[in-house]
This record gives C-alpha cells, sequence and structure tokens, in this order.
C-alpha cells in the first residue's frame, strides 16, 4: 500500500486496531463512525457473529478531503481478537501504516493482552515488518470501570509498553480517549511522510 | 555572497516596537560597514527574527556595494571550519579566509561558549576586521555576559561596539506577521481570523507563523472560510472581551455515540471531535507534505553557498505541484557529486580548469563532462607514436624472430599478454621502429597510445616542474591506455624521473594497462636505476633485438633500394649486405652512401660503385699503409666491424658529413 502517491496527489493510511478479543475495537471505530458528518464517511462493514463478536473484520473508510492538495483518507480497520482467527489477522494486518493496539484494562484479561501483543509481533515479523518501526500507540480500554477490577495506566504501560510509545486511557462505549488515540496514531503515521519519504 | 536566504531581506522584515531599535541599527550598519557599531551584537530568544536581520544587512551591504564581500556563517559552522582547518595545519588559511570579509555575519554565537580556542581566534578575527574598517555582527539568544564560559576580552570588544536585544513583537507586529506571511503565502481570510490568530500566546515569530501555517491548512480542508471563532478554537487563542454569548462554544462534554446529527452543523455542535481531528491531521499533513519546500529551500541555501547554481530547485519552489521533490533532490544531488568528482578529476590533472564555471552547474553536467574529456585528450595529448614505423614494415628475419612475434602478439592480445613488454637491443637494430610499430598497432586498436623517448619524457617532467605544472603532466599520463617509453637506460642516475616512472607503471599495471620499453643496456648490466623500477621492468617480457644477420640486411637493402630505384640490382644488394655491419641503421648507411655516390657522377648505382665507394680505389692503399705509419692502428675487425666508420676509410668529406647530419 503506497502511504503518499506523489503523483496521484493522493494520502491513504491504513490504521489497524489491533488487541485480545471483546477489548473493545470494533467499538472504537463504531464510535468515530458515529462522529464523522455523512458527507465524509464510507460504509462501515462489519462482518459480525450473533453475539456481535467480529468475524472477519470491521472497516471505516473516513475521507478526509484535499489537504495540502492531497486527497486524504484514512481506511480504519479491527482484527477478530479471539486466537482461532489469525490467518485473519495476518491478512487484514497486510499493509498498515499504523496500529493502535487496545488493551483490556480489566485485571482478569492481562494474560489475553500479552498474549494478543506477542501475537502481533510475532505476525508483524513473519511479514518481515519491522516493529520497532511500526507507528504504534496503545489504548489501554474500559477504564470507566470500578478502580479495583481494571489496571491502572502506569501498571499497564509497564506490562505493555515496553517501547515507551504513547498510550492512552480510554472508554470506548462513551467515547473517552477514543479521538485522542486516533490523533496519536495519525500524527505518527504522517510524521513518517517526512522522515520516510515518499512509500513505494 | 554566501549562505544567505533570498527571502530574508529588510522589505520582507516586519519592524515594530519590540524590533525598531535593532533594525534601524542594522540598516545604518549596512549602510556603511565597519563605521557605525563594529562589532554589533543582537541578542533575543530564538524565532524572534536574528536570523532574517543578519540576512537582510548582507543583501542591503551588498546590494550597496557589489564588490563588498559578505560572509553569513554560524558559530557552530565556524568552530567546525577552524577545528578542520587546526586539524589540517590550515589555521592560518582559515584566518585570511575570514580577514578578507567586508561584512562577516555571525550567528549564534552562544555556540561558542566554553571553546577558547574559537574564542580566542574569534578575538584576532574581531581585532583583525575592526583593524581593517571590517564590520562584523554577532547574534546570539542571549547577551554575551550570560554566555557561559564567554572570554572576558570578547564581552568587552562587543560592549564597545552596540549590544542590542530584539523583544517578542507585540500584538500590532503579530498581526502585521500574520498579513504579509498569508499575503506571500496567497491566502486570503475572512474578517478577524488573522487578528484571532495574533492574539494568541505566542513567544516568537516562528509560533506565530506555525499558528499560520494550521490555519491555512484547516482552511484549505474546510467547506467554507474560516471564522474569527473557529481560529481561536483552532489556535487556543483567549476570546477577545466583550464577545457575545452566542458566539462561544460551549465548554466540551462527552456525547453518546451515535451518527452525527444532520441538523446540527459541525462547528454548532457541543464538540467536534471530528472537527479537531480533522485540523490535527490537516495541519500535520500540511506540515509534512509541505516540508518538501523547507528541504528544497534548505538545499538551495546549501548548493547556492557552495556556488553551485540552483535554477532547478528554484523552479521546483516556484511549482505548485510537484510530482516527485525527493526525486529531484536526489538527481540535483547526484549531479553535483559527479561535477565534484570532476571537479576532483581536474585539479588533479588540469588545475587551472578546476574553477571552471562548468563545475558548477548542475543542469548542464555534460558541458563539465566536455571539459573534462578536452583536459584528458584535446588539449595536450601525450606524444603519439610515430605514423611512419608500422609493425607490418618491420622485416622480419632469423635473428629478429623472437622479438618481433613477441611484439605482434602484444600488438594483437593487449596487455594481458606481455606487461611490460620489454625490447633490449644495441643502437641501430630497431627497437624504435618496432617500439612505434607496436605503439600504432594499439593505437588502431583504440585509445591513447603514448610513445615517446626517455629524454622527451624527462624534459617533459623538467619543464612541468619549472612551471608548476606536475600534476597536470602526470594525469596526461595516467589517462593514456598504453604507454611505451624508448630507451628507458636514459632515466638512469635521474631519480625524480624514475619515481614519477615508477608511480605511472604501477597505476597502469593495476588497470591493465599496456606498457612497453626499449633499452640500449641489457637490464642486468643496468647501473643507476632503482631496484625497485629494475625488478618490474624484468617483470615482464625482456626479449633481445639482436644485431641483423646478413639475410636480414640484404632484404632490407633490396627493400631500401627497391624503394629509391627502378629496379633492383641484386649484386648490388648482395655486396652490400656482405659488408660488415653491426646494426641495420649502418647497413642502410652504406647504401645511402652508394646512392649519394651514384647521383653526384650521375651514373646508375652499381656493386662496382658500391665497391669503390666503400672500399675505396685500389691506389689508396699505399695511403692507409702511410696512415699507420703514424701510430694509429686500426683495430680488426673483431674489435670495430664498421669499417666505414673509420674516417680514412671514407672517400670524401661530404660523405661523412651526410653521415653524420643522418
Amino acid at each position: 500500500m503506497s502511504l503518499v502517491n506523489f503523483t496521484a496527489r493522493e494520502i491513504t493510511c491504513k490504521i489497524v486496531y489491533y488487541g485480545p478479543g471483546r477489548s473493545g475495537k470494533t467499538t472504537n471505530l463504531q464510535y468515530v463512525f458515529g462522529r464523522v458528518p455523512e458527507t465524509r464517511r464510507g460504509r462501515m462493514v462489519s462482518l459480525a457473529t450473533h453475539g456481535d463478536r467480529t468475524l472477519f473484520f470491521d472497516f471505516l473508510p473516513i475521507e478526509l478531503g484535499s489537504i495540502s492538495g492531497f486527497t486524504t483518507r484514512f481506511q480504519l480497520y479491527t482484527v477478530p481478537g479471539q486466537s482461532y482467527y489469525n490467518a485473519t489477522r495476518k491478512l487484514v494486518l497486510q499493509g498498515a501504516d499504523g496500529v493502535v493496539f487496545v488493551a483490556d484494562s480489566q485485571a482478569r484479561r492481562f494474560d489475553d493482552n500479552i498474549e494478543s501483543l506477542q501475537n502481533l509481533q510475532e505476525n508483524l515479523l513473519e511479514q518481515g515488518v519491522d516493529v520497532r518501526q511500526m507507528p504504534i500507540v496503545f489504548q489501554y480500554n474500559k477504564q470507566d470501570l470500578p478502580r479495583d477490577l481494571v489496571l491502572a495506566r502506569a501498571d499497564l504501560d509497564e506490562a505493555l509498553n515496553f517501547r515507551g510509545v504513547e498510550s492512552f486511557a480510554a472508554d470506548a462505549l462513551h467515547g473517552s480517549g477514543v479521538f485522542e488515540t486516533l490523533k496519536g496514531i495519525s500524527e505518527l503515521v504522517l510524521r513518517k511522510l517526512a522522515v520516510g519519504g515518499p512509500a513505494a | 555572497m554566501s549562505g544567505l536566504n533570498p527571502q530574508f531581506r529588510f522589505d520582507t522584515l516586519v519592524v515594530g516596537a519590540a524590533n525598531r531599535l535593532a533594525a534601524t541599527a542594522a540598516r545604518a550598519v549596512a549602510e556603511a560597514p565597519g563605521t557605525v557599531y563594529n562589532p554589533l551584537f543582537i541578542y533575543a530568544r530564538p524565532g524572534l527574527g536574528k536570523t532574517h536581520l543578519l540576512m537582510a544587512m548582507g543583501h542591503a551591504a551588498a546590494a550597496i556595494d557589489p564588490r563588498l564581500a559578505v560572509e553569513y556563517v554560524t558559530a557552530d559552522a565556524f568552530l567546525e571550519s577552524f577545528a578542520t582547518a587546526v586539524a589540517g595545519g590550515q589555521g592560518e588559511a582559515h584566518r585570511r579566509r575570514f580577514s578578507d570579509v567586508g561584512l562577516l555575519l555571525l550567528d549564534d554565537v552562544q555556540f561558542l561558549s566554553q571553546r577558547r580556542e574559537a574564542q580566542a581566534e574569534l578575538i584576532r578575527l574581531i581585532d583583525g576586521l575592526q583593524a581593517a574598517a571590517r564590520q562584523i555582527v554577532l547574534a546570539s539568544d542571549r547577551p554575551p555576559a550570560e554566555i557561559e564560559g564567554l572570554d572576558e576580552r570578547l564581552i568587552r570588544r562587543f560592549a564597545g561596539g552596540l549590544v542590542i536585544d530584539i523583544l517578542a513583537p507585540d500584538y500590532e507586529t503579530r498581526v502585521a506577521i500574520l498579513r504579509r506571511r498569508a499575503e506571500e503565502r496567497g491566502v486570503a481570510f475572512g474578517p478577524g481570523v488573522l487578528e484571532a490568530a495574533a492574539s494568541a500566546d505566542s513567544d516568537s515569530v516562528r509560533e506565530l507563523i506555525g499558528s499560520l501555517n494550521r490555519l491555512i491548512a484547516f482552511q484549505a480542508a474546510s467547506d467554507a472560510p474560516l471564522d474569527p471563532m473557529q481560529a481561536r478554537l483552532l489556535l487556543g487563542s483567549p476570546e477577545p472581551a466583550g464577545i457575545e454569548a452566542q458566539d462561544s462554544v460551549p465548554p466540551a462534554e462527552w456525547s453518546p455515540p451515535g451518527p452525527a446529527s444532520a441538523a446540527l452543523p459541525p462547528e454548532a455542535a457541543p464538540r467536534d471531535e471530528f472537527a479537531d481531528f480533522l485540523s490535527e491531521v490537516s495541519a500535520t499533513v500540511s506540515q509534512q507534505v509541505e516540508s518538501w519546500r523547507a528541504r528544497v529551500a534548505e538545499a538551495v541555501l546549501r548548493w547556492e553557498g557552495e556556488g553551485y547554481r540552483t535554477a532547478r530547485l528554484e523552479r521546483l519552489l516556484s511549482e505548485e505541484v510537484v510530482a516527485d521533490p525527493h526525486a529531484v533532490l536526489d538527481g540535483y544531488a547526484e549531479d553535483v557529486a559527479r561535477l565534484r568528482a570532476i571537479g576532483a578529476e581536474l585539479a588533479e590533472g588540469a588545475p587551472a580548469l578546476a574553477g571552471s564555471a562548468e563545475l558548477f552547474d548542475p543542469d548542464n553536467v555534460a558541458a563539465a563532462e566536455a571539459l573534462l574529456e578536452r583536459a584528458r585528450h584535446g588539449v595536450n595529448p601525450p606524444p603519439a607514436p610515430s605514423p611512419h614505423w608500422r609493425l607490418e614494415s618491420f622485416l622480419e628475419g632469423a635473428s629478429n624472430r623472437i622479438a618481433v612475434r613477441a611484439a605482434q602478439s602484444v600488438a594483437a592480445e593487449g596487455p594481458g599478454r606481455y606487461n611490460p613488454f620489454v625490447i633490449v637491443g644495441a643502437s641501430g637494430v630497431g627497437k624504435t621502429h618496432l617500439l612505434h610499430g607496436l605503439g600504432n598497432a594499439l593505437a588502431a586498436r583504440g585509445g591513447v597510445v603514448a610513445c615517446l623517448g626517455a629524454h622527451e619524457f624527462v624534459d617533459e617532467l623538467i619543464d612541468a616542474i619549472d612551471r608548476e605544472a606536475t600534476a597536470a603532466w602526470r594525469a596526461r599520463y595516467r589517462a593514456v591506455d598504453a604507454f611505451l617509453l624508448d630507451d628507458v637506460h636514459v632515466v638512469a642516475g635521474k631519480d625524480r624521473t624514475q619515481d614519477e616512472l615508477f608511480l605511472l607503471f604501477n597505476l597502469l599495471l593495476e588497470s591493465g594497462r599496456q606498457m612497453a620499453f626499449t633499452s640500449a643496456v641489457p637490464l642486468a648490466d643496468m647501473q643507476g636505476i632503482e631496484p625497485r623500477l629494475l625488478t618490474r621492468l624484468e617483470g615482464g617480457l625482456v626479449v633481445e633485438l639482436p644485431a641483423p644477420d646478413r639475410a636480414l640486411r640484404q632484404a632490407a637493402i633490396e627493400r631500401l633500394l627497391a624503394a629509391r630505384l627502378d629496379g633492383v640490382d641484386p649484386e648490388l644488394a648482395a655486396y652490400i649486405a656482405a659488408r660488415p655491419a653491426d646494426s641495420m641503421r649502418s647497413a642502410l648507411g652504406l647504401v645511402q652512401r652508394v646512392l649519394n655516390a651514384a647521383e653526384v657522377q650521375q651514373v646508375h648505382p652499381t656493386a662496382a660503385l658500391a665497391r669503390e665507394v666503400l672500399e675505396g680505389p685500389v691506389t689508396r692503399g699505399p695511403r692507409r699503409a702511410a696512415s699507420r705509419v703514424s701510430g694509429v692502428l686500426a683495430p680488426t675487425a673483431g674489435g670495430i666491424r664498421s669499417r666505414e666508420k673509420m674516417v680514412w676509410e671514407w672517400p670524401d668529406a661530404a660523405a661523412r658529413l651526410i653521415e653524420e647530419w643522418r
């Protein structure tokens, strides 16, 4: 995927929301979908099971219009969190320009977070992507739950965010931290325009 | 004038209360450098226009007096060049470089903090410039006294001129700056928008320009022009006093998720998160995408500072849409690299051409290539083999078969066969003919063949040393495809020539180019030649070219007679060939004598005439005997076989003179 196409004057950013099942990835996209004016958004594709679990992936295209002469669009994807859908995760991860890792802040989901993060690193590595070069931010979701059920942002940072990238506390259901996360990853992805020059 | 941003001029400088004093002083200095406020020291927090002011002075001073040398340099660049000069033992050259400057603009002086050596150098420089009534202007982000570890003497010198500061721009100046920059960018805003932006807390002009960039980006991505309220929201500016309540946006609060209501325009929503997001993305994209312009501008400054023509890059800046600016920058850098390589080669081979204008125009690398090509071959090519001596015309016989076949083999196969190829033989046996013949054969294969005598080689070197042009002389031979040197024994005792020959030898051998040498002295008997050179000569193929045998002499004589007469008299040729001769030259000399005598006597040359010419009339016998009485004893043929070289054997003085002349 070409991040910036100088000839066609297009910028396309593919951002993948990654994380364990039921951590709130689809909820993030739904909140964003709800806030984007109709004229700016495409149809949100969501393939879900009866239990509202993501079966394949969610896809939300957002048209940001012409910025500095470049037609700019964001494509937001989620991956299915359940461990047996790894093939789909690999597929969705292909060509990603940035990753939002949505962690479930609940203490009981601690191991699921670790496992999913390791899975992300394995899948990136398998695709020949240097994990250190991939723009990534962490979102610690469900911070609205009672304090005794969730881990603090500092604890989650220590457990997951060993690269010290930007992290956001969030309550995706009510929207808190959703756009902050999206801004954070967008900034990282777009900064690569200048650093990396035109992508192939 | 070097290193000045063309945008930073007095006419693009917005002057307000905060910088009026500094701007006035700067103008006064620019109009009469070295006469008022010397040195002029300007300090201000980053982003308040110090560099702009410095460069504006440079432009103005140069416009008034185009002959004035203006130099802009940052303190860290000054430090780096000073350190490099000192490391290379060129401290004095570094000093000279700045001592000729009429207006020196030294930016970011705070970087001299704790650099004692560089500070001492700067003191010397200031003293030198002041003594010569030349101007120095310095800029720093803090006053001299606050620069840590700054030499007291420097502080005193700065105080002796004028130390002046620039403050943060006031509101009116900020508005004026925004208006001017928006106009330069060709962007129009609604009433009150720029004023709203100017009301934001801003510590520097750079921040102000950043705010303007945000506004431009947001407006470009919006369907409708910005209004002042949106500008304030975007930039976090305080609301002006007395603003109507309905114009203000309610405090941010979280809304439940759900589709955006069509009834509520984005700006009327309690908090338009998407608009915020769009604003941030727009600013980032604008900054990043437009960063190529900054990179191109930096490149223009850099290359222009180094003297290269930057028309290609300047065209890029003037274009609205550029397909791939990175490729253009990379291509330009590649062309500059090629020009530098050409310049380096010219500096080595033809220093007089090293400063040519062709070497500074990346848009016309072909001209530089042509210049290099001319320098390599066209201007002063090395001596070529004589066209009169061809390898095909070299007579082959039993005595010289090995040497001739080897030469033919070298000519046919090139340096892969025998390199170097060394021909050893007495004077007059045909070494030079064989060498030049080989040279012509090699030249026919293509490429430049240098073929010359060692005497000529030595003379050229002496001349080059005399003209201080050894680099050019050296490069001329280093560029050849084959190098053939006649009479290499002549370099004996000439150490410098041997050094040059040794270096040339190694270079040509390593690059697989053919070399051939002749010597009248067997290599084993050579004296005064350095062993390192001698062993290299022995490392190729050394062949001996012996004196021609009788059959070979006869063939050569017949060929000469055939060329000069209508028919060849076999008896004449056989007679002359039978005469003792230790070289082909002497054998052909006999023919020449006979032909001369025939011409004088106006008769056809015959064996009888030859006998008379070469042996003399029978009546001369007693004369020869008488001469022996004089005490001079002619050696036998075993000692000197060329009887014709004995003066009393010569029939007349004219023949002797002709022979000597020949």
